[in-house]
C-alpha cells in the first residue's frame, strides 16, 4: 500500500514536472513579448540589466507609439476585412460544396471529397510565383481584394473537408422525413441541414479566419504598401524602420495581435482536431 | 419505409445529380482556376525565361534545371529543407509523445496549461518568429544573458544565434519545432482519449510496466493517429518560409535557405520567375509521396 502511494506520487511529480517544463519552453517567447512590452528602452537596452526583472519603472509608452505612430490600428482592420469577406465566400462556395459531397454524389463524392482536402495540402509556396502573375494580370498588385481572391484556395478545401464530416454525422432520416413532408432536396438543405449545422459552420468560420490571420507568403508577395499590409507582414517587416528594430512596440503588437486568435482558437480546438483526424480515430 | 419513398422521390425527379453538381461546383472551378491553373502555370514558367517586367517568353527547355542543380546556393537549400524537415519532426515526435502523456489524466488547471502550451501554434508563426528572432538577438538576447549569468560564457562572448551558420540552422530547426510541438500533442492526445481504458490497465494487471504498455500496446494502437500528425508536421514544414525568412532571411550567406525561402528570394525578389517556379517544383516530389502515405491512412480508417 505504502509502495503503491509512492509510486503514485512520483508518477505525479514526474508529470509534473514534465508538464512545467514543457510549458515553460513553448509560452516563454510570449510571456517575453509582455515583459517587453512593458518595459523602457533604458531598461531594454543595458546589457547589464537582468532581462527578467523590470530595472525601470514599467511604461506604456511603446503602445503609446504603436497606436499612434505605426499603421498598426490599420492593419488589424485590414486584416479583420480580409477576414470577414473570405469567411463569406469560403461559407458560400464550401458548405454547399461539403453537403453535396457527403449526401448527393454518393462513391463518387467521397472520391471528390478527397481530392479536395488533397488540394490542402497545395502550399502557397508553390503557387506563390504564378499567382502573383495571375494578381498583375488582373491589376490587383497592392490591394487587399489579392488576398481575399487568393486566400480561399486554402480555406475552402479545409472547411469542405471539415464540413464533409459534419453532415455526415446528421442522420439522412431528418431530411427524407422533411422531404416526405414536402420539402425539395434543396429546400431541406437550406431550412434544415444549415440551421442544425450552426456549430459546424461557426467552426468554419473560426478557422477560416485564423487561417487569414496567420497567413504570410501571399501577404508578403503581393501587398508592398505600408498602408496595405496585414498584421502577420506588417508587424514583422514594417514596425522594422530600416535597420532599427522597435522591439517594444514590436512585442506589443505581436501580443495584441495574437491573443484573441489564440482565444478563439482554444474554444473550437476539438473540432479542429476533428477535421485533422477524420478516420484516423474511431 | 418512409426513408425509401424519399429516396425514390429524390432520385425520380431526376433533381439530384444536376442539384449536387450545382452545389459543388463552384468550389470545384474556383480551386480548379486558382490552384490547378497556377500549378500548371508554375510548370510552364519553369521551362521558360520568364521575368517580372518582361512581356515576352521563351521556352527554353531543362535550361532551368540545369543551371539550378548547379547552384551551390540550391544544393544547400534542399539540403537544409530536408534537415529542418526531418530534424524538427524527430524533435516534435519525442516531445509531442511525451506532452501527450503527461496531459492524459485530467487535474486541476488543465486548460489554461493547454492554452500556453497551444500558443506557438495558435499565433501567427511571423509574430511567434519574430519573438524569437528577439530572444535570439546578436546583442540583447535573454540567452545569452543567462548563459553568461551562469558563467558559460564571458561578457560579450556568447555566440550568434542566428548571426553564426551552424547555430542559425539549429535556431531555425528548434523554431520549427517550437511550432509543431503544440499540433501534434492535440492530435496525439485526441488519438490517446480514443483508445479504451480498459487495454492498458489490462495490460497493467498483466504486469506490464509503464515503458511495455506504452511501446507494446498504446503507441502501435496509436498508429494511424501518429502517421497523421507525422505526416501534417512534416508538410507544414517543409512548405513553409515564413521562419526563414522572418528570422535569417536565408542568411548568413544563404546558409539557412531552404526550397521555398529560395524560391521568393530568386523568383520575387530577384525577378526571376522561371527560377523560381523551378526551385518550387522541387517541393513536389515529396508532397506527392506525402499525399500518398496520407490517403494510405485514410483510406485503411475507411476500411476497417
Amino acid at each position: 500500500m505504502a509502495l503503491k502511494f509512492s509510486s503514485l506520487l512520483l508518477d505525479r511529480v514526474i508529470r509534473a514536472t514534465v508538464l512545467a517544463v514543457f510549458t515553460v519552453l513553448l509560452a516563454f517567447p510570449f510571456y517575453w513579448m509582455i515583459i517587453t512590452s512593458f518595459k523602457q528602452n533604458v531598461d531594454l537596452y543595458t546589457m547589464e540589466n537582468n532581462p527578467f526583472l523590470f530595472n525601470a519603472k514599467p511604461t506604456l509608452d511603446h503602445l503609446k507609439f504603436l497606436f499612434t505612430e505605426t499603421r498598426f490600428v490599420r492593419w488589424l482592420g485590414n486584416t479583420a476585412f480580409v477576414g470577414v469577406v473570405v469567411v463569406a465566400i469560403t461559407l458560400f462556395l464550401a458548405v454547399p460544396a461539403a453537403y453535396a459531397l457527403a449526401r448527393l454524389a454518393g462513391r463518387w463524392g467521397e472520391r471528390l471529397g478527397i481530392a479536395i482536402f488533397l488540394t490542402y495540402l497545395v502550399p502557397p509556396t508553390l503557387l506563390f510565383i504564378p499567382l502573383s502573375r495571375v494578381v498583375a494580370f488582373l491589376g490587383l498588385q497592392d490591394s487587399l481584394w489579392a488576398l481575399i481572391l487568393v486566400y480561399p484556395t486554402f480555406t475552402v478545401p479545409f472547411s469542405v473537408w471539415l464540413l464533409m464530416g459534419f453532415f455526415k454525422s446528421i442522420p439522412r432520416e431528418l431530411e427524407d422525413a422533411a422531404m416526405v413532408d414536402g420539402l425539395t432536396r434543396f429546400g431541406a438543405f437550406l431550412k434544415l441541414m444549415i440551421p442544425i449545422s450552426t456549430s459546424g459552420i461557426l467552426t468554419v468560420v473560426i478557422f477560416t479566419f485564423t487561417l487569414v490571420t496567420q497567413e504570410f507568403v501571399y501577404a508578403l508577395t503581393f501587398i508592398s504598401s505600408e498602408s496595405d499590409q496585414m498584421i502577420g507582414t506588417g508587424i514583422p517587416i514594417f514596425l522594422v524602420r530600416g535597420d532599427v528594430y522597435y522591439w517594444g512596440a514590436l512585442m506589443a503588437a505581436c501580443l495584441i495581435a495574437s491573443l484573441p486568435v489564440a482565444f478563439l482558437y482554444n474554444l473550437f480546438l476539438d473540432r479542429f482536431i476533428a477535421g485533422f483526424t477524420v478516420g484516423a480515430v474511431k | 419505409m418512409a426513408v425509401n419513398a424519399a429516396r425514390i422521390k429524390s432520385d425520380g425527379t431526376g433533381q439530384s445529380p444536376f442539384l449536387s453538381t450545382a452545389m459543388f461546383a463552384p468550389a470545384v472551378l474556383y480551386i480548379l482556376l486558382l490552384v490547378g491553373g497556377p500549378f500548371v502555370l508554375a510548370i510552364f514558367y519553369a521551362f521558360s525565361d520568364a521575368r517580372i517586367g518582361n512581356a515576352e517568353l521563351h521556352f527554353v527547355g531543362l535550361e532551368n534545371f540545369r543551371s539550378i542543380l548547379e547552384s551551390p546556393s540550391f544544393r544547400v537549400a534542399i539540403r537544409n529543407s530536408l534537415v529542418f524537415t526531418i530534424g524538427s519532426q524527430i524533435v516534435v515526435v519525442v516531445s509531442a509523445n511525451i506532452l501527450a502523456i503527461a496531459l492524459e489524466t485530467a487535474f486541476r488547471g488543465r486548460g489554461i496549461v493547454r492554452f500556453l502550451i497551444l500558443l506557438p501554434w495558435v499565433a501567427p508563426i511571423s509574430l511567434g518568429a519574430i519573438g524569437w528572432k528577439w530572444i535570439l538577438d546578436s546583442i540583447y538576447s535573454v540567452i545569452s544573458w543567462t548563459l553568461v549569468a551562469l558563467h558559460f560564457f564571458k561578457p560579450f562572448s556568447a555566440p550568434m544565434w542566428l548571426g553564426e551558420p551552424h547555430l542559425a540552422i539549429a535556431s531555425v530547426l528548434l523554431v520549427h519545432s517550437w511550432r509543431i510541438i503544440p499540433f501534434s500533442t492535440v492530435i496525439l492526445l485526441a488519438g490517446r482519449t480514443a483508445i479504451p481504458k480498459d487495454i492498458p490497465e489490462a495490460a497493467a494487471v498483466d504486469g506490464a510496466g509503464f515503458w511495455r504498455t506504452q511501446f507494446q500496446i498504446v503507441i502501435p494502437m496509436m498508429r494511424p493517429i501518429l502517421s497523421v500528425a507525422v505526416l501534417f508536421g512534416l508538410i507544414f514544414t517543409f512548405t513553409d518560409m515564413t521562419v526563414v525568412y522572418i528570422l535569417t532571411a536565408g542568411g548568413p550567406f544563404d546558409s539557412t535557405q531552404t526550397l521555398p525561402s529560395l524560391a521568393f528570394a530568386l523568383g520575387i525578389q530577384g525577378s526571376d520567375l522561371a527560377a523560381g517556379a523551378a526551385i518550387s517544383l522541387f517541393l513536389v516530389p515529396l508532397l506527392v509521396i506525402l499525399a500518398y502515405f496520407m490517403l494510405r491512412v485514410a483510406r485503411r480508417a475507411e476500411v476497417s
